[in-house]
């Protein structure tokens, strides 16, 4: 979650100092829900799809900081060989299928996925992230409808962060308890506090046994917040300082994570030593993004089509 | 250990913003995600944060001051009690609330803010280098203004004139428009007649659809025309065909609008062009305006008209100034080209903001001495194919420009009905000069490389020229 954290922070001074461009939407606020989900994944197994604010949920699934950041700087070391950016980051290789910019895209994508997985008879689930916003679109609920009545594995996680850009769940959803969404399909929902890690990891588990029992869909409304804007030009004026204060200081849920620890016995120092190591591996992968070569410019022309014609 | 704190870039077209309010005092503690300070961008006020954990010993830049170029310091941060920007001693570290690291102080040290490199900028400084006066009589006197306002202001004349018309979309109402186009219209009209949706293209776009069908007059807000591809088939199946599937008894008199073609950096799925989409579908109006007067003239004429209508703006064009005529009622002619540019010796013809790169090619080409005519199609569908064949006539040569890909676009159009009604005309092949045939990569290099360029204009000019 730090890691996550410390590294949003970076890209977004990156941003600010030029050297990350056009869209950048920060995860900082909303660790806890990648961390925790992310965590009852078995890579190689299950599969994982969300929306353009995808940079978190990368780091949760054990990629590699250095070559995320480099997508961000569009550097031929970037992921997607800096082709994709901020919100087009892909690993076929961890099960990652990215990183989409269309809004409630992912969700028919995601369980295509997960069609496959039952199809093929690999045993792999398919986590399909979305916001709150992207819950209204139509084509979330036709895939709903396919999911259940095919049974489909998916876990589809709807991170509420309580604003769709610039408008609230209560100006937007006629039904708010997004987990409630699944209803008239018969798709089970559980409402998780999203920013305890545990918590999420607990209705993680439970929703991975429930569609690897064959049980089909099942939706899980992880309820978080999100401290920086929409997107790094975003002014946030929707909400007020106060709101966003009383969330950082009440609801954190690194802090959250660093008290439980605190429980369990881990001192200070320990803390302080993960936070040091994690400010190294941040400041590693904002020197390698700066400092790596721009894509050839052969790279212009390439990966259009699989074949040659 | 200390950090400058430069003025960031906050926008992507920021260059320089005020620093409206320092939320900090020198000798504060900050710790990473603490906000330092408000700062007006040219869109917004933006809160600038503190990355890094120290104190704030000296602020540089006093709040209000206007015109604080992007990069510049504005501050120091530093440990307590240590001289800013110098290296504290190395016991100071340990009273430091946190002690910076060496490799962290390269990154303050080497990197200067400004603003993204992007090839879209390019075109945004052709259009600032050729401004395109409005047509209209000599001595109409103009105010300088944006595109953003002109389509505002479109709207709202018409919104005052005609109760049938409303505004609806993402973000229109309170956010006052994700590109600010939608400024104001709340305060004026009430959340009747500027509606905010959810996040549902599909949906909002049948509902203006059933709306207008209904008798209403809707304009219908895309954040960006990529999102309208979730709204596509009621744009062609449900408005576009209506009138003619009815027998021409019910109409759909509705306008789609938003942000059209490549952004700044956005990445492929946020930067594509749609005008040679639509203008292929019989029922649509689509028309593509590149100055701010032609964009109220047209947007207005837009909303008058018995016809569903797609009105492809362009983000980098929104912050763009030109004359607009001060006239209460200025409403264009849909399906009218207009000559941005007389010349003799070749003709250019483009839309949207491949007009300020063809204008910027036709300066260059004069100082070579080729006298280039430049046409702004400004409708895509009906295309005056008489402004063009008109212009052909004249300099036997034709060049198309435009930021989409060359294949199947307005510009293949063009070429063929200067083949098919213009061929006795033409001194050499029509050549096109568009954007590179693959998806809008994100990275800079490749990005600027992908983009409709003056220079390559330039050369297609003098191609078609034998020069």
């Amino acid at each position: 979650m730090l890691l996550i954290r410390r590294f949003e922070e970076r890209a977004g001074q990156l941003y600010g100092l030029g050297l990350i461009g056009g869209f950048c939407h920060l995860y900082i606020g909303q660790e806890a829900v990648a961390v925790g989900l992310q965590s009852a994944m078995k890579v190689g197994r299950d599969s994982v799809i969300t929306g353009y604010r995808d940079h978190g949920h990368m780091l949760a699934y054990g990629i590699d900081p250095k070559v995320i950041m480099a997508e961000l700087t569009g550097r031929a070391a970037g992921i997607s060989k800096g082709k994709g950016g901020s919100m087009h980051m892909f690993s076929v290789e961890h099960g990652f299928y990215g990183g989409h910019g269309i809004v409630g895209a992912q969700v028919s994508l995601g369980t295509g996925l997960a069609f496959k997985h039952q199809y093929a008879g690999d045993g792999g689930t398919c986590l399909a992230y979305f916001g709150d916003g992207a819950a209204n679109q139509g084509q979330v609920y036709e895939s709903f409808n396919m999911a259940k009545l095919w049974d489909l594995p998916v876990i589809y996680a709807i991170e509420n962060n309580k604003y769709a850009m610039g408008t609230s769940v209560d100006r937007s959803a006629s039904e708010p308890d997004f987990y409630k969404r699944g209803e008239s399909f018969r798709i089970p929902g559980i409402q998780v506090d999203g920013m305890d890690v545990l918590a999420v990891r607990g209705a993680a588990e439970e929703a991975m046994a429930w569609t690897q029992a064959g049980k089909g869909p099942i939706i899980l409304e992880l309820l978080t917040y999100r401290y920086r804007g929409h997107s790094m030009s975003d002014p946030a004026k929707y909400r007020t300082r106060e709101e966003v204060q009383d969330f950082r200081e009440h609801r954190d849920p690194i802090d959250h994570a660093a008290r439980e620890l605190e429980k369990l016995g881990v001192g200070q120092d320990e803390l302080k030593a993960i936070d040091k190591q994690i400010k190294d591996i941040v400041v590693e992968a904002a020197k390698f993004a700066e400092e790596a070569p721009e894509p050839e410019a052969s790279e212009l022309y390439t990966d259009v089509l699989v074949e040659s014609y | 250990m200390g950090i400058e704190l430069k003025m960031p870039a906050l926008s992507p077209t920021m260059e320089e913003g005020t620093l409206a309010k320092w939320l900090v005092k020198e000798g504060d503690s900050v710790s990473s995600g603490d906000i330092l300070a408000e700062i007006e961008t040219d869109k917004a006020t933006m809160e600038f944060e503190a990355v890094d954990e120290g104190t704030i010993s000296k602020i540089l830049v006093p709040e209000g001051s206007d015109g604080v170029k992007v990069g510049t310091v504005i501050a120091l941060m530093g440990g307590e009690g240590s001289e800013a920007a110098t290296p504290a001693p190395a016991s100071a570290a340990e009273e430091a609330p946190k002690p910076e690291l060496p490799a962290e102080q390269k990154v303050e040290a080497t990197s200067t803010p400004h603003q993204f490199e992007s090839g879209a900028r390019d075109l945004v400084a052709d259009v600032q280098a050729t401004r395109d006066p409005p047509e209209v009589p000599e001595g109409t006197a103009v105010t300088p203004t944006t595109v953003r306002e002109a389509l505002r202001d479109a709207m709202a004349e018409e919104m005052r004139r005609d109760e049938r018309v409303f505004v609806m979309g993402e973000e229109v109402a309170q956010y006052q428009g994700a590109y600010k186009v939608t400024q104001g219209l709340l305060d004026e009209f009430g959340p009747k007649r500027v509606i905010d949706t959810p996040i549902t293209e599909y949906g909002f776009a049948g509902i203006g659809s059933g709306a207008a069908m209904g008798g209403l007059k809707p304009i219908i807000e895309f954040m960006t025309f990529n999102f309208a591809m979730q709204a596509i088939d009621h744009i062609i199946n449900s408005a576009a065909k209506t009138n003619y599937m009815s027998g021409g008894q019910m109409r759909c008199p509705i306008v789609f609008r938003g942000p059209n073609g490549a952004a700044a950096r956005v990445g492929a799925q946020h930067s594509q062009n749609y005008g040679p989409w639509y203008a292929s579908v019989p029922g649509l109006i689509v028309i593509a305006p590149y100055s701010a007067a032609d964009a109220k003239g047209l947007l207005k004429a837009a909303i008058r008209s018995d016809d569903p209508v797609v009105f492809l703006e362009n983000e980098l064009l929104y912050g763009q100034n030109f004359d607009v005529p001060q006239l209460d009622d200025y409403v264009l002619p849909i399906g009218k080209a207009h000559i941005a540019r007389p010349g003799k010796d070749v003709t250019l013809v483009s839309y949207s903001i491949g007009v300020g790169v063809a204008l910027e090619a036709a300066e260059k080409l004069s100082a070579e001495g080729i006298d280039a005519e430049v046409i702004d199609l400004r409708t895509l569908r009906p295309l005056d194919k008489q402004t063009v064949l008109t212009s052909l006539k004249k300099t036997n040569r034709l060049v198309v420009v435009e930021e989409g890909w060359p294949t199947c676009s307005i510009a293949s159009e063009i070429m063929a009905i200067c083949m098919e009604e213009g061929f006795d005309d033409l001194d050499a092949p029509v050549m096109r000069v568009t954007d590179v045939d693959v998806p809008l990569p994100y990275a800079a290099n490749l990005e600027k490389m992908a983009l409709v360029k003056a220079d390559d204009v330039v050369k297609a000019a003098k191609a078609v020229s034998y020069r």
